[in-house]
């Protein structure tokens, strides 16, 4: 071991320029790689917990997976039943307090109800839907973040006037609403009423921010022309991350659907994965192409030391011994690249950031990023493997060199 | 020890190819303990083939080869390059040392690959040869700081690393001027004998030849008769 790691290391000294430009693509590989993962990474955690903290974790609500059974189809099983009239059912969650204990009473999650309700917006002629959620204040703190959202008057305002309504931002902004302002809201079923603006929110979440305003329970009931209806129950679980379980036993327990978070933006947690999966596949494809330099000077020294390795193995040295020789050398240039690599990764994490990004909608932002021992752990792997492989090939080839050939040619 | 240090048994190496180039052609031969043999012949003729052969860094297409009484025909490599660190030296025409290393490091290496020395004995015993082959002063110079007969000199230092029981040299003096030759040779015929020790030398030149206790000749990769000059 000590010889073969004194010969790479006079190889390595008595080509210090070409070694360094090895080392600088493995840094650099290296170095983006960290910085790219923990940026995405780090921009993906912070919107999954804007969105876990925006939004309720489970939403439990009044419909059901699959229709219910037609009566007739329980009693004959075996009879094709067509041109049924179905019965108008009662909406809503059925004994919802009763529920709610139910819940309670197993579920490490805290339970607000309310009531959904899709509306139209009307202001200065124009007509905006949106989705009303009648709530009670004083429930609504536990399941979401909304009071501290407020950027115009305070979620409590719900209580102090009569059909008191408090909009998202977004939607405020389109309708060209502000604090104070009177509005007109019809529902679905033709029902209408003038309601005051006592309050505006901004989530961050898009979606929210665009279609949503927050009514009391009552009012909402109003609206939907149904009194004491609680069609949503909305839960907040204490572990984010267990809410797609709870969720399923929920439902199994209360026959009500109950969506997790996961579920619900299930379309935005599978782009994730794609988008994670390019990204390693471009980390990857980086690392790689980084090796390609090690590669070329790690075969450029076996060529200019044919005659040294035919001597080598003619005096008695093992071809196991000559390779390894060639894989130190791409090793330390891998190991050296990779430190390198760790400190500009870091660097440049710490960089970006720092930079702040001024959005036209609210404060002063920086770069969401994390610095995971994980994403260090990965590419400096991936690099010293990729050294490992590039240098393996041509140190295969040289020690396989026979003696004989070089000798003969020498003398 | 009885028996021969080396011992050829009708040995034939036949280079494959399109056209088949035969370049030992059963030659039969043991060299003893203790023997200075020149093998000489003219230039093609398959001296260095045979000796590549003799020194287990070829191998023959039939017959066997025994070192020690050792049998080496079907031995896997690295079994063959153990017997070569621990038994054979070799000298070339040309050098052959690593040019980054000083002339301590390169008679150090094979000691190094061995491994039966600490690294202070190594040091010590590197030394011992290079003082005796008058390159005390030179220890510490790279090959490109010192004369082609020096090289040559440190390379016999570096071939006798681990006190081998054959040298086998393959024209040494080649390069030589004759100052360099006579003083190359003269210290090459002070190792024979050393604890039994054997010199293989190829040379072309019948003078040199001549001083070796034996002499075998080679002739279209046969052994011949010697000519006589
Ligand atoms: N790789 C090869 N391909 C074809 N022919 C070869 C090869 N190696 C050696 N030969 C031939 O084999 C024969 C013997 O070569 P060898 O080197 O053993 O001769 P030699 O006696 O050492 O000659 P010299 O005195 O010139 O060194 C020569 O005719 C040579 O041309
Ligand atoms: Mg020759």
């Amino acid at each position: 071991m000590g010889l073969a790691l004194d010969i790479a290391v006079t190889h390595i000294r008595s080509r210090l320029r070409q070694t360094l430009v090895g080392v600088l693509g493995v840094a650099t590989g290296v170095g983006f790689s960290v910085m790219m993962a923990g940026l995405m990474e780090g921009s993906q955690r912070d919107f999954i917990s804007q969105l876990v903290d925006s939004l309720p974790h489970i939403t439990v609500s009044d419909e059901r997976r699959t229709p219910p059974v037609q009566p007739a189809a329980e009693v004959y099983a075996d009879v094709e039943i067509s041109n049924l009239s179905t019965v108008d059912r009662r909406r809503g969650i059925k004994n919802p307090l009763a529920v709610i204990s139910e819940i309670e009473g197993w579920a490490p999650a805290r339970i607000a109800p309310s009531v959904r309700a899709n509306i139209l917006l009307r202001q200065a002629g124009r007509d905006v839907g949106a989705v009303m959620l009648g709530i009670d204040p004083r429930r609504e703190i536990l399941v979401s973040n909304v009071a501290s959202k407020m950027v115009e008057g305070q979620l409590d305002n719900l209580l102090k006037a009569s059909n008191a309504v408090i909009l998202g931002a977004r939607l405020a902004e389109r309708l060209g609403v502000r604090v104070g302002n009177t509005i007109t809201i019809s529902s679905s079923g033709g029902k209408a009423m003038t309601a005051t603006a006592v309050g505006i929110f901004r989530t961050g979440v898009a979606q929210i921010d665009d279609s949503q305003l927050y009514a009391l329970t009552r009012t909402a009931q109003i609206l939907a022309g149904q009194t004491g209806l609680i069609n949503e129950l909305r839960l907040k679980a204490d572990n984010a991350l267990e809410a797609r379980e709870l969720a399923t036993r929920i439902e199994a327990e209360t026959g009500y659907k109950a969506v997790s978070w996961q579920e619900a933006h299930e379309d935005l947690l599978n782009a994730f994965n794609i988008r994670n999966f390019i990204m390693y596949t471009v980390v990857g494809a980086i690392l790689l192409v980084a090796s390609f330099g090690t590669y070329n000077i790690i075969s450029t020294i076996t060529h200019e030391k044919t005659r040294d390795i035919a001597i080598m193995k003619s005096l008695g040295l093992r071809a196991a011994v000559v390779r390894r020789i060639f894989v130190i050398e791409a090793l330390i240039i891998g190991f050296i690249g990779m430190g390198a690599g760790f400190l500009f990764g870091f660097l440049m994490t710490q960089a970006l950031g720092s930079l702040e990004f001024r959005s036209p909608y609210g404060d002063a932002t920086h770069l969401p990023v994390i610095y995971a021992p994980l994403h260090y752990a990965l590419a400096g792997s991936i690099a010293l493997g990729a050294s490992f492989i590039a240098a393996w090939l041509p140190a295969r080839k040289a020690a396989s060199v026979n003696p004989v050939d070089i000798i003969r040619g020498a003398s | 020890m009885s028996g021969p240090l080396i011992e050829a048994r009708n040995i034939t190496r036949v280079l494959p190819g399109e056209v088949e180039t035969t370049l030992i052609n059963g030659i039969d031969l043991a060299i003893n303990a203790g023997e200075f043999v020149a093998i000489t012949g003219p230039s093609g003729s398959g001296k260095s083939s045979l000796m590549y052969l003799l020194g287990l860094l070829d191998s023959p297409t039939s017959g066997d080869i025994l070192v020690e009484g050792r049998s080496t025909a079907g031995m896997p490599e690295d079994e063959r390059a153990k017997l070569r660190l621990e038994t054979l030296g070799f000298v070339f025409q040309f050098h052959f040392l690593l040019a980054e290393f000083s002339a301590l490091d390169n008679v150090m290496l094979p000691m190094r690959a061995l491994e039966k020395r600490t690294p202070a004995e190594m040091e010590a015993h590197a030394m011992d040869l290079l003082t005796r082959l008058g390159l005390k002063e030179h220890a510490h110079k790279r090959p490109d700081q010192m004369s082609g007969g020096q090289r040559q000199r440190v390379a016999i230092a570096r071939a006798l690393a681990n006190d081998p029981k054959v040298i086998l040299a393959d024209e040494p003096t080649g390069n030589l001027d004759t100052a360099s030759t006579d003083q190359v040779f003269g210290i090459i015929r002070t190792l024979v004998g050393e604890g039994g020790r054997s010199v293989i030398v190829v040379t072309h030149d019948p003078h040199l030849a001549a001083r070796a206790s034996r002499r075998l000749h080679v002739v279209d990769g046969k052994l011949a008769p010697i000519p006589t000059e």
